[in-house]
């Protein structure tokens, strides 16, 4: 079965890492992804902030898209996973959003009667690829590797479509099969204030703080997470946090499928790590370069 | 904080009743939205919100004023805009209020009839994507930023040429920004949106609350 890929924005510029990694992960457990053919932007939450009927309209096109070419949508970036979830739950119960929305996607000869579902890449590779499948690929074994499996807020809420809202474990599990060992992270599901960063900066770099302490405190070697947002928001101010609040954060912050490709053999380069800014040590590479 | 709730108990003015019809009939549009009249004021919401150290208002207290008839405090309050949509209130919720929705509804009603101090950084971030993804159909990091402190703060954006440097350098930031193939359409597909926006179905929008009826809860279902 083949899935269409949705990238996202961010997949395209900040998180080019994550595109990579996910496209090289995919190729060599020998799924297809078919990219979507001319995707938008899914409106993000701050589209959503400022018309609604518009921000669904955006978000819609996507799946209208995709049920043409038919087959569901994959979508990395938990954002946009989330803005998919979210549209065709909208659109599900309320039909009178559901024909504005249709009757604006006309203009192009689109429309949408929800037969396409968003997942993803995580819920794609460990609940139907299997861990077991993935496990039997693994060329290096992640043993010694402490991990800290950060989450985040919109891969699991509000929906929690294949796991816990509070408590996930999916990611846990998949790493604990490649011989990695997962560290005492209570905030796995914390959230990093995504677009905060940007406008109460401060207030972000606080939220930031907790997290990367928490994993180093905990002895992790790394965190691996799930989304674009919160990995350069974990990734890019270190220093910044660091220098601020007086603490020693040094940590690498990794996608999970730049980790994931590592031990399934890729080459550093091939998982994007050389576009992490807080470089990916020895012990993660494992003497591999 | 000073909060002006009912003067005559049961009775509210002109404004409030409208900015209260407008609210409902934006929390009808939320799938389970109707739950907001279960709300047990048991502050759940405000316990598991990472930012709510941070709020002049709490998300209980969100409903609790909502109930008082005192919307324009809402509207006004730091509250709304401090949201980073973690869905953490929604989740925990016992009643299955629909928290970060009616927040994002709250949102946009202070943007449409623009309650905040100007030049605020939220309003032009959102403005400045919006402006971007109508355009090009899809997000431009580089752009927005630059769009975003140019209309708030210039001078920040020297302190942030190191980070920028750094990321350029990791082949992080696209120069130029990407776009969809069918832009002509989309716009087409935008005006016709834009015009759907304006449309309040009949029967749906609730009336204004009378005297007497302080909840004025009854027709949203």
């Amino acid at each position: 079965m083949s899935y269409l890929y949705y990238p996202g924005c961010s997949l395209e510029s900040s998180a080019k890492s994550y595109d990579l990694s996910t496209r090289w992960v995919f190729q060599s457990l020998g799924e297809e992804l078919v990219e979507l053919e001319d995707w938008n932007c899914c409106g993000a939450t701050m589209y959503m902030s400022t018309k609604e009927t518009i921000s669904l309209v955006f978000s819609a096109r996507n799946l209208a898209l995709a049920e043409r070419m038919g087959g569901d949508v994959v979508a990395p970036c938990s954002s946009c996973y989330t803005i998919l979830n979210k549209t065709n739950k909208i659109l599900k119960e309320n039909f009178i959003l559901k024909a504005k929305v249709n009757q604006s996607l006309k203009r192009d000869g689109l429309s949408y009667h929800l037969k396409v579902k968003a997942r993803h890449p995580l819920d794609v590779l460990v609940n139907d690829v299997g861990i077991d499948a993935i496990a039997s690929r693994a060329r290096h074994s992640l043993e010694g590797l402490n991990i800290a499996q950060y989450y985040g807020c919109q891969i699991v809420r509000p929906e929690g479509v294949f796991d816990d809202p509070e408590n996930p474990t999916t990611m846990d599990k998949l790493f604990e099969a490649l011989g990695g060992k997962n560290v005492y992270f209570p905030v796995k599901v914390r959230c990093c204030g995504g677009m905060l960063m940007t406008t109460f900066h401060e207030v972000a770099l606080k939220l930031n703080k907790e997290i990367l302490e928490c994993a180093v405190e905990n002895g992790a070697d790394c965190i691996v997470t799930t989304c674009p947002l919160c990995q350069i928001n974990l990734d890019a101010y270190q220093k910044k946090i660091s220098k601020k609040f007086k603490v020693k954060v040094r940590i690498p912050v990794l996608f999970f499928t730049q980790l994931l490709a590592l031990s399934m053999g890729s080459t550093p380069k091939e998982a994007g790590l050389d576009q992490n800014l807080v470089p990916v040590g020895e012990k993660i590479l494992g003497g591999r370069l | 904080m000073a909060v002006d709730v009912l003067k005559e108990p049961g009775i509210l003015d002109k404004k409030e009743s409208e900015l209260r019809a407008a609210f409902l009939y934006q929390v009808s549009n939320i799938p389970g939205g109707e739950k907001i009249k279960k709300c047990i004021q048991c502050g759940t919401c405000t316990g598991s919100c990472p930012v709510s150290y941070t709020m002049d208002v709490m998300p209980r207290e969100i409903i609790a004023l909502f109930r008082a008839g005192a919307m324009e405090s809402i509207l006004n309050s730091r509250t709304i805009w401090i949201c980073a949509s973690c869905y953490a209130c929604t989740v925990r919720c016992p009643m299955g209020i629909k928290v970060t929705d009616i927040l994002y509804a709250l949102k946009r009603m202070a943007m449409e009839k623009e309650l905040f101090p100007k030049r605020f950084p939220i309003f032009v971030l959102s403005k400045s994507f919006v402006y971007l993804i109508n355009r090009y159909g899809r997000s431009y990091e580089a752009g927005l930023l630059l769009l975003y402190y140019l209309k708030t703060n210039p001078l920040k954006l020297f302190s942030l040429l190191p980070l920028a440097y750094r990321l350029f350098r990791k082949g992080r930031i696209a120069p130029f920004p990407a776009r969809i193939k069918k832009r002509k359409e989309l716009s087409a597909i935008l005006a016709e949106a834009e015009v759907m926006e304006m449309i309040v179905p009949e029967g749906v929008y609730p009336a204004a609350p009378q005297k007497g009826h302080v909840l004025g809860l009854a027709k949203v279902s």
